[in-house]
């Protein structure tokens, strides 16, 4: 951070300072109470948690619910499931968004180009809500687009939605189908920095297209790949709750299941709120591990400061 | 524009043909569900329970809308939703800049700066999770309300730090010399740095709008009455719910049948209603985001 020492070398007067922590007071009571008093919350986690008693009035229990969270039979395939489903997330959601800015860097057709960019952006913009709907409608074997493909192949149309085998890699694809064109906008801008004349020289070396691409783009591209690798790594345990939630069924638990919809589930339809605040506390502090690890490795390979 | 030409000789048709496929291929998944639904929604239900529908209505019928837009819990839903997302910007854009500027001051200026930061930042690593929140937000009698919905997340953290590195690098002479000249912070908030963030506000401000408008999750959650849902949270009680909650105990077969049942245009009518708003900014969003999120990752 600069610090204007030239004109400013002590600490502005209380008087002159008061406004500015007038203006944060608003933000830090809200932050105060819907961040960090649910922080406190966590202790929901030890109890046999009665929601007339408060946070510490309810009866302490020490570990019984992580114990009861270890004996669940479907407790392991839930955290499975979670860290299968983001792992391949994360190296989806890195990968073809390079390839898609790549890709369209190499289009020289601008009108077409442009075209192609506005309408890869769209899934980004639309809730998961409204991608279910379509989604649902699209994957039904009787009626839906999926199911006449197949037909017209010969084939005989799965459910992809009640397939449990299939349906972590229908959560992979949707997700990159979402996501996947809004991610090119930041390589997109990488690749713009890179200085023509590399390229000019490259071409006069008798470089042709992939060797640029693998000696100038992709080298170019690298500080802002490693960035954004470093910084999903904080989403180990982040599967994608709201698609999942949209998208699964009873019949895909056992491999559509993640933590977010456990306590989802646990918590809020069962009311079982110490268990389910025991695994959402199991989550908060894996995930604060892998986030926290992710930005000093950003600060470390790739100068990355938060503010 | 040389260099540029001398590019295209270097390579062959072929490449060109295969990478403008690939990308083409990638848009057209993109278009057509959404085409598809757009059809479907202007179809009759008998074709579209046939699944003869695909890109064009086919037996061209208004009915799905007529249906959605005279059915009293969509348009509530509608209007609780444009309600949500004009009282949400409100608040959110009100605490990002209140937020964003004091912490943009060195911290010579704002004592304690690195503590309020961090007091913010924290809250994007760590979080208490779902049912320590919701008991919070019940605890403090948001519940069945819109302010249940808004209050919570009135402070985006992310873009706190958005817009705070984007007034860091505001000249600083600016606002001392308008200090020198009697203007109060906030003055020289409003009058000053406002004007001069225009840009970054009118991103922050169509993802925020966004935001509101595809939440449902809280409102699901909050909302004790379904005629509160916002729109979203209904559109997934009608979409997913209505297909999901009975599959439990069916067999594959029954599964198919199920979903052969033919309020199809209905629902499109609805998912597509749902999306215009979303689709009618779109042009605008396509505009600013761009900056938005370069502004986000890599800070000036």
């Amino acid at each position: 951070m600069s610090v204007s020492v030239s004109y400013k070398p002590k600490h502005a007067s209380f008087r002159r300072q008061l406004p500015l922590h007038l203006m944060l007071l608003p933000c830090v009571a809200i932050v105060l109470i819907y961040h960090y008093y649910p922080m406190v919350g966590l202790s929901i986690a030890f109890q046999n948690y009665n929601p007339r008693m408060g946070f510490f009035g309810s009866k302490w229990v020490g570990l019984a619910n992580f114990r009861y969270l270890m004996m669940l039979p479907n407790f392991a395939s839930v955290l499975f499931n979670t860290v299968y489903i983001s792992l391949m997330k994360m190296a989806a959601g890195l990968i073809v968004p390079i390839v898609y800015a790549i890709l369209l860097d190499q289009i020289r057709i601008s009108w077409l180009k442009r075209s192609i960019q506005t309408v890869i952006y769209i899934p980004y913009f639309l809730s998961w809500v409204i991608l279910s709907g379509i989604l649902i409608d699209l994957l039904s074997p009787s009626t839906g687009l999926v199911g006449d493909l197949f037909r017209s192949l010969g084939a005989e149309p799965p459910f992809l939605l009640a397939d449990a085998a299939a349906f972590p890699y229908l959560l992979v694809v949707t997700d990159v189908w979402k996501g996947a064109g809004y991610g090119t906008i930041i390589y997109l801008a990488a690749i713009t920095a890179i200085d023509p004349s590399l390229y000019e020289a490259a071409i006069m070396d008798g470089a042709n297209r992939f060797k640029q691409v693998i000696h100038i783009t992709l080298p170019g591209m690298a500080p802002i790949i490693v960035l954004m690798a470093t910084l999903s790594l904080g989403n180990i345990l982040n599967a994608g709750f709201e698609q999942v939630l949209n998208l699964y069924s009873p019949v895909v638990y056992s491999t559509g299941d993640i933590i977010d919809t456990f306590v989802y589930r646990v918590g809020l339809q069962n009311n079982q709120f110490g268990v389910a605040t025991a695994a959402g506390l199991f989550k908060s502090v894996v995930s604060f591990v892998f986030i926290a690890v992710g930005y000093l490795l950003a600060y470390r390979f790739a100068d990355y400061t938060v503010f | 524009m040389k260099q540029q030409k001398s590019k295209i000789r270097t390579t062959s048709r072929l490449a060109d043909g295969v990478i403008i496929a690939i990308m083409v291929i990638a848009g057209l998944l993109c278009l057509l569900p959404i085409l598809n639904v757009l059809a479907l929604s202007f179809s009759s239900s008998t074709a579209a329970a046939a699944g003869r529908v695909k890109f064009w209505p086919v037996e061209f019928s208004l009915y799905s809308y007529k249906y959605a837009l005279t059915k009293p819990q969509f348009i509530a839903s509608f209007f609780i939703s444009v309600k949500r997302v004009l009282l949400g910007l409100g608040i959110n854009m009100t605490c990002t800049v209140l937020a964003a500027y004091p912490l943009s001051k060195t911290k010579m200026q704002l004592t304690g700066r690195m503590a309020y930061a961090w007091f913010f930042f924290f809250t994007m690593i760590f979080s208490g999770g779902l049912i320590p929140w919701y008991t919070v937000v019940r605890q403090t009698g948001l519940m069945d309300t819109l302010w249940g919905v808004i209050i919570p997340g009135a402070v985006p953290v992310y873009n706190v730090i958005i817009l705070l590195n984007f007034f860091r690098q505001l000249p600083h002479e600016l606002s001392e010399a308008a200090y020198v000249d009697g203007a109060g912070e906030m003055r020289i908030l409003t009058q000053l740095y406002l004007p001069l963030s225009l840009p970054s506000l009118a991103t922050l401000t169509l993802f925020v709008a966004v935001g509101h408008w595809n939440s449902w999750f809280d409102g699901l959650i909050l909302m004790k009455s379904p005629e509160n849902y916002p729109l979203q949270t209904y559109l997934r009680n009608l979409l997913v719910v209505k297909n999901m909650s009975t599959m439990a105990n069916m067999s594959q077969a029954e599964l198919k049948e199920l979903s052969q049942i033919s309020d199809r245009t209905l629902r499109a009518a609805q998912i597509f209603i749902a999306s215009l708003p979303i689709l009618a900014a779109y042009p605008f969003v396509q505009k600013y985001f761009m900056k938005g999120l370069v502004m986000g990752s890599v800070k000036g």
